[in-house]
């Protein structure tokens, strides 16, 4: 386990800028090329759709014209769960180890020869990033010719998700290692969806590095579960104290309210809680 | 079925919970899981040295730089060139999905020849000669003004040398697919008597207001626009969105108009009368270029444009107006811009003036933040075309449409059916233009067709020879920016692999025929091949096209300050109505533009349809968007099978409610409705929009000038 030179852990994150991004998908494609991520004849069903990144689209529910829109990237959140000990909700339940917190990078993996389909991990997980594969991956004759040796294709009967592009992470740290580097720089390891982002809504790097534009875009406060000290700053489902390192950026006050459930008349009381309360 | 240990275990969720607890179980698994984890049939990607390619991606005319990551030689993933001035490493899913469109085993893998109803592989000399030996005999027979050519884009030297080689011929049948720069160019020639083309400065302006654009939906140069979009926060800019629905570019902006739809002239004028009676407009240096018009100009806006009298055509208020008049025109790079959609259609001229009239006013052309006239694009420098005496009498005749339209040539096509032969390079009219089974019709009547296509479009299914061409990846292709940028950019498409199949670049395909047809046309084509040809006519651009794969041509704006002519505007033509009655169509269906799925000459990729939401397409079935008020009226709820009727055509689709939309306004994707048997993941999928859409012609430009058309929807 590589640690950085202050002796302290990487604790990998995004922020995705809510009033930045457009909707437009190349995040979810970007993911599918860079991952092998197979596709069928009709996606139209979307809880067979394998989508390890998914934009969904919410609104504020008022009529026209008061009518407003959000689109909300959502990879999988790689939850550290309570003090970043690693239960994660699905590492929690997984029976195979198949996926397992990794503390150094703080990536939640999946090691999909391991698992064996048992699908707890889906029902674990609370914002559906989880797939599964109810088929084997078939590519149209001669479109395996794009398939990536970087990352191994699923098979019928696992469990697959966003893995942060952690062969990115391992590439770049190979890279540190050949150079007799002690780390790698914010810029090396960048994830696909990230990159390919036209309007440079998502930003990742290590939440643990004061330096890295993530950890100074959303504050995450260590000692409180890494609740984000900026207001307009938040995670989805946020209460149930699985610790995401998926923030999310708005404005919108209505667009953070979208991102937990609240009581009646609740929201007024805790939406400029943070960094308050630790749930 | 057959039952695996895998899928067995895989039959519930939580099937295995009671026995997990026991460490015996446990192991069990664990061994289960080594044993199953060897697939056979699952691929192992082969391993190599990674190298990356850079090349400019020509699915839409934004023209991003791609860098093209390789495997062995492999391209495995297409990314953003972080070093090109469009995109800076940004990218749209249909750049990404690029390889999809490479490896597509849809595509069209060998010449073909026609017989009956049947395509026929054939040898590239074959086809070659068969297409030169039927254009030599329509020449020869004295019709050569009737042979046509119909290209996507009308800039680059690919376009150059399809109109290079008709003109050769004897023919001023030289189209380019219809878009909004073609009604910009209109527009110039009207208020500014230039010949040239508006790029928008929009990284630069601190006051977008965007007439219906989708900016963020694909508009002109995609990913340039998200890119000065995001920025806009830091910038401290505003974007202002007019339209009928909250597209969204609107639910991004600052500010969301919603007017009638098709009243967004009227808006523009209501806005222009009050900058002109408070004396609002830049009195600076501009005022002085204010050419003939502008006191009648003035009365007429008094009389017919009043604050009130545009909040009656436009469902707006009238302090709205006067107010957004007002900030429009004291910001401090104010730019207002038309081409409703991803602009990739014409537009209405009287719109067009009206909101170019705001961009007068405020002085903002040839500014910093504001609309640069761009003149013709003119870096490739060809040598005089040679003719013979047959081609120099038959380029006496006219082109068919004079306006330059291809809508207008489908038009004239189908009515007199006097064209000899078509040749399409990389466009599918068939598809892409309003009310499709019209142009349909007119391509089949005309009894020589020539597709050079990557793909089995709707268009090349209608072919007689179909000559395969290259795709982006496999291309040598330079490709001028337009579609809306101010700054100029000419990339190079370099091939990042040997061809797949046994395709052409379709520059040396038409260098062949020409060569094939000997005499004054082959003479027209002295150069061995396109990249020849390309390297000859590029002139100085070209060691910077090679060196860097692109020349960036313009960065300021121009330096000069062409007066306005207020005339056009002056006179208040009349507004073009969508087709059909409001006492038949009680509704009106408006296109709306996804920029997840292409809606041009290509078909989307698997990747960009597995991106579509099920609010937009559900299996087969396209969903059409309505305010829940109207889906009441019309006695639908969401998710109902219901049949939408307009003037030119009738489909089933389903209902999707959304809040965001105007009632008495439906709204349906473009880019569905695929007719490519091939293909599995476009075809059938929901209904082409142009099956129901109709051109309505705008007597100032010789364009189609609607955006939408009336309808009528009831449960099926
Ligand atoms: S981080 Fe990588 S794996 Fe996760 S959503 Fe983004 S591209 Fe996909
Ligand atoms: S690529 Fe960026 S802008 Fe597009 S949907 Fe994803 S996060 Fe949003
Ligand atoms: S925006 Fe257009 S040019 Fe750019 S990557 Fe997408 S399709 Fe290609």
């Amino acid at each position: 386990m590589k640690q950085d030179k202050h002796g302290k852990n990487h604790k990998f994150g995004m922020v995705v800028d809510l009033d930045k991004c457009t909707g437009c998908g190349s995040c979810m494609v970007a993911c599918m090329s860079e991952n092998n991520v197979p596709f069928k004849e009709d996606e139209s069903n979307k809880k067979d759709s394998l989508t390890w990144m998914r934009v969904y689209k919410i609104t504020n529910g008022k009529s026209f014209p008061e009518t407003e829109i959000c689109y909300m990237p959502r990879p999988c959140m790689h939850c550290g769960g309570k003090g970043d000990h690693g239960h994660s909700p699905c590492v929690s339940v997984c029976p195979a180890v198949a996926t397992d917190y990794d503390h150094s990078s703080g990536i939640v993996s999946q090691i999909y020869t391991r698992c064996f389909g048992c699908r707890y991990c889906m029902g674990a997980c609370p914002y559906h990033a989880r797939y599964f594969n109810w088929w084997d991956p078939k590519w149209p004759e001669g479109m395996e010719s794009y398939l990536s040796p970087d990352v191994s294709p699923r098979m019928r009967g696992v469990v697959e998700k966003c893995s942060f592009c952690f062969h990115r992470y391992q590439e770049a740290r190979d890279l540190a290692y050949v150079e007799e580097r002690d780390d790698i720089e914010e810029q090396e390891y960048q994830t696909a969806c990230t990159q390919a982002c036209p309007a440079g809504a998502i930003t990742f790097g290590d939440l643990n590095n004061p330096d890295h534009a993530v950890s100074q875009l959303v504050e995450p406060d260590a000692h409180n579960c890494g609740k984000p000290k900026n207001p307009k700053a938040f995670r989805l489902l946020e209460r149930l104290q699985t610790n995401p390192k998926v923030y999310y950026v708005s404005e919108r006050e209505w667009v953070r309210k979208a991102g937990d459930n609240y009581l009646d008349g609740e929201w007024e009381k805790v939406k400029n809680n943070h960094g308050k309360d630790h749930g | 079925m057959k039952i695996d240990r895998r899928s067995f275990l895989g039959l519930g969720l939580g099937a295995a919970a009671g026995v997990a607890v026991s460490p015996a179980t446990w192991k069990l698994m664990d061994d289960s899981s080594i044993w199953t984890q060897n697939w056979s049939w699952t691929p192992v990607p082969r391993d190599g040295e990674v190298t990356f390619d850079n090349t400019v991606c020509s699915l839409c005319p934004g023209n991003c730089g791609l860098s093209v990551r390789k495997i062995d030689g492999r391209p495995v993933k297409i990314e953003g060139r972080a070093d090109y001035p469009v995109n800076t490493g940004g990218v749209c899913l249909h750049g990404v999905s690029g390889l999809q469109y490479l490896y597509d085993p849809s595509r069209i893998k060998t010449p073909l020849k026609r017989t009956g109803d049947t395509f026929e592989a054939i040898s590239w000399d074959d086809a070659l000669e068969l297409v030169a030996t039927k254009l030599a005999e329509i020449k020869d027979a004295g019709k050569a003004d009737r042979i046509a050519c119909v290209t996507n884009h009308g800039v680059g030297t690919i376009p150059g040398l399809f109109g290079r080689f008709v003109k050769a011929l004897g023919s001023n049948n030289v189209y380019a697919m219809d878009t909004m720069d073609k009604t910009w160019e209109k527009t110039l020639e009207k208020m500014h008597g230039v010949h040239g083309t508006l790029g928008f400065d929009l990284e630069n302006s601190d006051f977008v207001l965007s007439f219906g654009t989708g900016l963020i939906e694909g508009w002109g140069s995609p990913v340039s626009n998200f890119k000065a979009n995001s920025s806009r926060k830091e910038r401290g800019a505003t974007l202002v969105q007019v339209e009928p629905r909250l597209s969204n570019t609107a639910a991004n902006a600052d500010t969301w108009i919603a007017a009638k739809p098709n009243t967004e002239a009227d808006l523009a004028l209501g806005m222009a009368n009050v900058i002109i009676s408070n004396n609002l407009y830049n009195t600076g240096y501009y005022v002085s270029g204010f050419g003939p018009g502008f006191d009648e100009l003035t009365a007429m806006l008094k009389e017919n444009y009043s604050p009130e009298a545009v909040a009656q055509t436009t469902g707006i208020k009238a302090a709205v107006i006067v107010d957004l008049a007002k900030r429009f025109v004291k910001a401090g790079a104010p730019v207002a811009i038309a081409g409703k959609g991803k602009g990739a259609t014409p537009g209405s001229m009287r719109e067009f003036a009206a909101v170019h009239l705001l961009n007068c006013l405020a002085g903002n052309i040839n500014t910093k933040g504001g609309a640069w006239i761009l003149s013709p694009q003119d870096y490739d420098q060809w040598p005089a075309v040679e003719m013979d005496d047959a081609a120099s009498e038959a380029i006496e005749k006219p082109a068919m449409d004079p306006a330059g339209s291809v809508a207008g040539f489908f038009a004239k096509a189908g009515a007199d059916k006097s064209v000899e032969a078509l040749l399409i390079s990389d466009a599918n009219p068939c598809f892409a233009l309003a009310d499709a089974q019209a142009v349909t019709k007119a391509v089949q009547d005309i009894p020589f067709v020539v597709s050079f296509s990557s793909f089995m479009d709707e268009t090349t299914q209608l072919a007689d020879v179909v000559l395969p061409s290259h795709t982006f990846l496999e291309r040598t292709e330079d490709l001028p920016s337009g579609a809306g940028m101010a700054r100029r950019v000419t990339g190079l498409a370099k091939p990042v692999i040997d061809p797949v199949f046994n395709t052409k670049n379709p520059g040396d395909a038409i260098l062949a025929i020409a060569k094939a047809m000997e005499g004054t046309v082959g003479d027209s084509f002295p150069w061995e091949s396109y990249e020849e040809c390309l390297e000859a006519v590029t002139g100085d651009l070209w060691s910077d096209l090679s060196d860097q794969g692109y020349a960036a041509v313009q960065e300021t704006p121009p330096a000069t300050r062409p007066s306005v002519d207020f005339t056009f505007v002056a006179q208040n033509p009349a507004p073009i109505a969508a087709e059909g009655t409001e006492a038949d169509f009680a509704l009106i269906l408006v296109p709306l533009d996804n920029v997840r799925i292409a809606a041009g000459s290509i078909a989307s990729s698997p990747f960009a349809v597995k991106t579509v939401a099920d609010t937009v397409l559900l299996g087969k079935d396209v969903l059409v968007e309505m305010n829940p008020e109207t889906a009441k009226a019309n006695k639908l709820s969401q998710g109902d099978l219901a049949v939408i009727e307009t003037p030119r055509g009738k489909a089933t689709v389903k209902v999707n409610l959304f809040e965001g939309i105007m009632p008495g306004v439906v709204a349906m994707v473009k880019g569905l409705g695929h007719a490519m048997d091939e293909n599995r993941y476009v075809n059938g999928k929901g209904v082409n929009i142009n099956e129901l859409m109709g051109p309505v012609m705008d007597a100032d430009s010789g364009l189609d000038a609607v955006w939408g058309i009336r309808a009528k929807i009831s449960k099926a």
